[in-house]
């Protein structure tokens, strides 16, 4: 593992929460669909309850593989609070056969759950600088738990700014939660659509425009961005013709996984496996092949 | 107001950052300081484009009025950002709407004054062309990523009554 890549893993006190052994990773334990809440017309917030009563817990950032029975089974990050681990919250966009079937699930039925998987958003690092969150359509959600994290842990970090972009008013998820974030005084909330009809009074633009203006010290801030890969080559530069360091942006990058713990190969990048040393990378470490088209 | 606090004024914003003083001086003689209630054009599609504005304080949206559609917002613009480059090129006339979607503070630009400024000192006129060349190109790959509609999704994207329901 590279020095940077180092910077990611998880290090605090408490016991990493990672696959143990070989048999228990490859194993979903049954958790039953408390609620479904629907975000917007195809993304769902799923609660669940695990059937063994033993709270899955996770770090901002790490993702699990969700088992839907008899079709498949796909990686989604963790939406909840990592303080409150219980239910264990995931949102999901419904894209293909594996995520449309989760998102359709009812109070009372069952998914299996393997994980939690993957590196976290690098906070401790955070600690003592601003930190600015650049949020694109789902991305919010891998985002959601270090944003819990933030305000839970508020006086360790200097200005926290979210610049969040969607698709149209409609797509804006945690919609609530981000009108009450955005009435804290101390946490700067700029939210953007690309595509809005008349009746909409907010910015309209991608959300790589927030930047420039955006409430934070470029020389001491550190950048975690996610969403998908174009916005996150824009967010980038843009962060970096601001000022901010390479060393200091951290993008949580997405590949088809199978195995989730390093053995199948699916999720290879460059050198790296993305469920093992991710998904979570320091943009130094990934610069040489995240500008080339097909890694 | 005295043109010394305008030129003060511009010297802290993106657009003029940098220039020296006798600039700024001669830009700041063209300059006013103007305010737009929310729901205010400051200006309408294919009205003579003789100012440019930018932001001091608020949010102003750029729209086109699409038949069928009512009035679609393309950006937005706020705080340090230009509104209008129309002024820049025959035959001078805006292309689109600019609207204040909430009380806005601008410094409006007299576009003949500023002209004639730049054809009279083609030092400045070449800065400004510069300056105002990179606020194009920027808003050109705005333009573009908006066009990639990175998100992706099936609807139409702006619908309208479309609501989150629970189950
Ligand atoms: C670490 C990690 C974390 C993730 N977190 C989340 C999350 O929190 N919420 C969430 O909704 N998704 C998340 N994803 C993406 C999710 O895994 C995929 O959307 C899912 O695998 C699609 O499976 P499917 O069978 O439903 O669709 P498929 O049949 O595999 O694909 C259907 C269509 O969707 C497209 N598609 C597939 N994957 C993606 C993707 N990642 N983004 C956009 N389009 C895609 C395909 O190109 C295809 O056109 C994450 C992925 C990874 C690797
Ligand atoms: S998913 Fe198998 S190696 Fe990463």
């Amino acid at each position: 593992m590279t020095p940077l890549l180092e910077a990611v893993q998880p290090r605090s006190a408490e016991p990493v929460p990672a696959a143990a052994s070989l048999a228990d990773p490859m194993l979903p334990r049954p958790f039953e669909v408390r609620r479904v809440q629907a975000e917007t017309y195809d993304t769902y917030t799923l609660e669940l309850a695990p059937a063994d009563g033993r709270p899955l817990r996770f770090r901002p950032g790490q993702f699990n593989m969700l088992y839907l029975f008899g079709v498949g089974e796909v990686a989604i990050s963790i939406s909840g609070d990592p303080g409150r681990p219980s239910p264990l919250v995931h949102t999901l966009r419904a894209v293909g056969a594996v995520t449309r079937g989760l998102c359709a699930l009812k109070k009372g039925d069952v998914v299996g759950v393997r994980g939690p998987f993957g590196n976290e958003w690098p906070l401790d690092e955070a600690a003592g600088h601003d930190v600015v969150l650049v949020a694109g359509g789902i991305g919010l959600a891998p985002l959601r738990p270090a944003i819990y994290r933030l305000l839970a842990e508020r006086k360790r970090f200097g200005r926290v700014v979210l610049l969040s972009g969607s698709r149209s008013p409609q797509d804006i998820l945690f919609r609530h939660e981000l009108e009450r974030w955005r009435s804290r005084f101390d946490l700067e909330v700029v939210v953007t659509v690309d595509y809005a009809a008349g009746d909409w009074n907010g910015l309209v633009g991608v959300v790589t425009t927030l930047i420039p203006r955006a409430g934070f010290d470029p020389t001491d801030t550190v950048a975690l961005a996610c969403g998908p890969e174009v916005m996150m080559r824009f967010a980038t530069r843009e962060l970096e013709r601001r000022g901010v360091p390479t060393e200091r942006i951290y993008l949580s990058m997405e590949r088809n996984m199978k195995c989730a713990v390093g053995f199948c190969g699916h999720c290879q990048y460059g050198p790296h496996f993305i469920c093992k040393d991710g998904p979570i990378f320091p943009y130094r470490a990934i610069a040489p092949i995240f500008e080339i088209r097909e890694v | 107001m005295s043109l010394q606090p305008l030129s003060a004024l511009l010297a802290q914003t993106p657009l003029f950052q940098g220039l020296p003083a006798e600039d700024l001086e001669l830009i700041a003689g063209c300059a006013s300081n103007v305010k737009f209630d929310a729901g205010d054009f400051l200006f309408r599609e294919g009205g003579p484009a003789d100012t440019f504005y930018l932001v001091r304080h608020g949010n102003v949206s750029i729209e086109f009025f699409a038949p069928g559609r009512g009035p679609v917002t393309i950006q937005t613009r706020g705080e340090g950002e230009v509104i209008g480059w129309s002024w820049l090129f025959p035959p001078y006339t805006w292309s689109h709407d600019a609207r204040a979607f909430e009380l806005t503070r601008a410094l409006a630009f007299n576009a003949d004054c500023l002209r004639g400024k730049c054809d009279k000192d083609p030092r400045l006129g070449y800065e400004l062309m510069k300056r105002f060349g990179q606020i194009v190109h920027e808003r050109l790959e705005a333009t573009r990523l908006q066009l990639l509609d990175l998100y992706g999704g099936d609807r139409d994207p702006a619908p309208r009554g479309r609501t989150a329901a629970k189950r």
